[in-house]
């Protein structure tokens, strides 16, 4: 059974080295890092929660290639990612861009941070005003008279 | 009595939008080619490699464009489905042959029958990129213009063709394309 699992362990090892970038050559070290970082952004879509550069999924490996080949031919970062996203939709980008569908998504957050801060702050001076004392004239006088006796 | 509804609403609309959320299929990645004109193929066709198949082939009429591969196993289900399609309608359905061996896909046709009219091969994945599948099967419905109106993620059944495939087709046909 432990050697099953050791097994299993290797070989997960392995399928690791699968997916690593060092395949692909690139001129400089700047190049090789830039390379690592655009798959690192980019969402795989067959095993969604990973990201082009964690995935063993086939489709990762010949979307690596097709971004290293576009670095070869000297594309930006952004003309990479428009390329992925015309094809895949924005589903590839794991940060999803800023516009009106997404605002919510984007600011949603911090809308109901503020919203709830306010509610808090409207309650808390309720409830202030509530607990504040309104005695007449004659509970003064009653309540002046308890305290100085609770003196004695 | 207000204290209590109002944080009970929101909470009843927060459970229907997170079951909503939760309902959908993740593995349904929108596409971005709906309505968009279908991209090009320019690959050799699988029957006769010496002549090659462009998206100006499939214009003129209504099209579906199947992606498979005789390794993919949910292919098999959907054989059927595409069997009958041809069968039982015009729709021209062109294969596109993803990642697969000549002799494989021929031994496919062979044994389980061919719907379709023609098939292109994307040996090296290239195409698929191009038209952005990302898992095999998937389905696109192109009108007369080459426009892509419809995509299938995964089989197609007999449900979607009929709920989804001839309505459109025959929308087309309205509109005079």
């Amino acid at each position: 059974m432990i050697r099953m699992l050791l097994l299993v362990i290797a070989l997960m090892g392995t399928q690791a080295f699968a997916a690593d970038p060092a395949i692909f050559e690139f001129d400089d070290p700047t190049q090789a890092a830039r390379f690592q970082q655009l798959a690192e952004e980019l969402r795989c879509l067959v095993c969604q929660n990973q990201s082009l550069a964690d995935s063993h999924a086939d489709l990762a490996g010949d979307l690596r290639r097709e971004i290293h080949q576009k670095m070869q031919q000297g594309a930006t970062n952004e003309e990479i990612v428009d390329f992925l996203v015309q094809r895949y939709g924005d589903f590839v980008l794991y940060r999803p861009p800023v516009r009106p569908t997404t605002y919510l998504l984007w600011f949603g957050p911090a809308l109901l941070l503020v919203l709830g801060f306010g509610v808090f702050i409207v309650s808390m001076r309720r409830r202030n005003q509530s607990l504040t004392p309104t005695l007449s004239e004659a509970e003064h006088r009653r309540m002046a008279k308890l305290l100085e006796e609770e003196d004695l | 009595m207000l204290r209590y509804t109002i944080p009970l609403i929101i909470f009843i609309g927060l459970v229907l939008f997170f079951a909503d959320g939760l309902q959908r299929d993740p593995r349904q990645v929108p596409s971005p080619f709906i309505d968009k004109p279908a991209p090009e193929l320019g690959v050799p066709r699988l029957k006769t490699p010496d002549q090659e198949i462009y998206r100006s082939d499939l214009l003129g009429k209504p099209a579906l464009v199947n992606v498979w591969a005789s390794w993919c196993v949910a292919c098999r289900a959907e054989h059927e489905v595409l069997l009958r399609l041809a069968r039982e309608t015009q729709l021209p359905i062109i294969g596109l042959n993803y990642k697969d061996k000549r002799e494989a896909a021929l031994q496919w046709l062979a044994n389980l029958g061919d719907p379709y009219t023609t098939i292109a091969v994307d040996a090296d994945g290239r195409v698929g990129i191009e038209w952005g599948v990302y898992g095999v099967p998937e389905s696109f419905l192109l009108d007369p213009q080459g426009v892509i109106r419809y995509k299938q993620i995964g089989p197609l059944t007999w449900k979607v063709v009929e709920e989804e495939l001839l309505p459109l087709i025959q929308s087309f046909e309205t509109q005079g394309g």
